[in-house]
This record gives structure tokens, sequence and C-alpha cells, in this order.
């Protein structure tokens, strides 16, 4: 892949950071970036083909007021800006071999919009250009 | 391209005559209206005029941004009280 790929590794499974994540990817898609998502710990736990609608609760920081602020804006579920970004553009979204471990999950229990499993060389070998975690 | 007040009853007029297809994504948020412009942009026809009404303010710059990387022609933006009017021409 080239230097305009935007590589982004979830580790967080709340709401938020999710929706950001997803706003940032499908926004990189649209402009015709390259997008590696590298789904690890608990965003991956959120991909699980029965959890993805399901409500992830979000950060800490947020407090009453924040949840609140979140809610009232119309936004789309981060599930369809994925769906969203993959339409748009190649973005490929990767499941963490080793948080699939330690979850003992395998590529069926997770939403079809996860297009495979990779080790982190495998995550790194496409990810040249700098890595965003969130 | 020009950006003008909300004044400017007659261009807005001119301009709606050869709108194809008005988007109202006010009230969605970051990249709602965006992403309702390329799914509208996809669907039409090389010549087609889109207007988008957002009231987001992502979209002032956003908007822009991706029809100039798209390479369609964004033929006006108009402040009015509470958003912004796109119009676009697909030209590709």
């Amino acid at each position: 892949m080239s230097d305009d790929t935007v590589s982004l590794v979830l580790f967080s499974g709340t709401d938020d950071k999710l929706q950001a994540a997803a706003v940032l990817a499908v926004g990189a898609a649209a402009m015709g970036r390259k997008v590696n998502v590298f789904l690890q710990y608990w965003a991956l736990d959120a991909f699980r083909a029965d959890r993805v609608l399901k409500d992830h609760g979000v950060s800490p920081e947020a407090g009453e007021a924040g949840l609140r602020a979140i809610q009232a804006q119309g936004k789309t579920h981060w599930s369809e800006l994925f769906a969203q970004a993959k339409d748009l553009g190649e973005v490929q979204i990767q499941a963490c071999a080793d948080s699939m471990e330690m979850f003992e999950i395998t590529k069926d229990d997770l939403d079809p919009m996860v297009d495979g499993i990779w080790g982190v060389a495998s995550f790194f070998m496409e990810a040249e250009g700098p890595v965003t975690f969130i | 391209m020009r950006t003008q007040g909300s004044d400017a009853i007659a261009q807005q007029g001119e301009t709606a005559a050869g709108v194809t297809r008005s988007i109202d994504a006010r009230g969605m948020a970051c990249p709602g209206p965006l992403m309702s412009l390329i799914g509208a942009i996809r669907e039409g026809q090389v010549g087609d005029v889109i207007e988008v009404l957002s009231s987001d303010e992502g979209s002032k710059s956003d908007i822009p941004a991706w029809v100039r990387k798209a390479q369609h022609e964004m033929i006006e933006i108009v402040t009015e009280d509470g958003y912004a009017r796109f119009v676009i021409r697909k030209t590709r």
C-alpha cells in the first residue's frame, strides 16, 4: 500500500470511540485514501455479529452531560459508517489474531464487514506510514 | 464559485431552476450530508445539478474539499439562516 494509506488500530469498544474511528474511515475513503482497520481487544468484541448494534457505552470522560450531547446529535451508527466506507473505497477491516484467541472466537462470530484475521506483522506490512490508535 | 449571503434571492431562484436533485440533510451530523451528496453523485448522470442543504459545520469545508478532490464543479455555496446550501454539478 502507498503512503497515503490511513491505518487505524481500534482498541476501545465504546460507541463514542468507534463512532470517531468510523468517521475518520469514511472521510478518508471519501477523499480517495486507502484505509486499513485493525481490531484489537474491546473494539474486536464490539464487532461480534451479535453485539454490533448493542449499547457499548461511552468513554468514562464523557460523563452524563457528554452522554446527553452524544445522544442529542443525529448520528449514523458506526457500523453503518464503516459499511459506507467499504462501499466508497479501498477499506479493509482485519481482526487481530491474538485478540481472537483471547476471546476464543472464530471469523464466523464476527460481523461480515470484517474481512479477515491478521497477525500484527501482517498489519504492519500493509501499514506504511503513521498508525492511529484509538 | 461564489460565496454569498442569504440576501441574494434572485440568484437563488436562478439556481433552483437548474437543480435536478435536492437533498435536505439539515440536522444530519458529520459526515452525513457529504455521504448523501456522494450517494446522489454516484446515482446521477453527468451534467446533473445537485443541491444539498446542511446545517453541519463540517460540511462547509468538507463538501468543497470532496467536490474538488472528486473533480466535480462547485457552482455555489449560499449561507442561509442556520444552514448552508451547496450546489454541485456532476462533471464526470
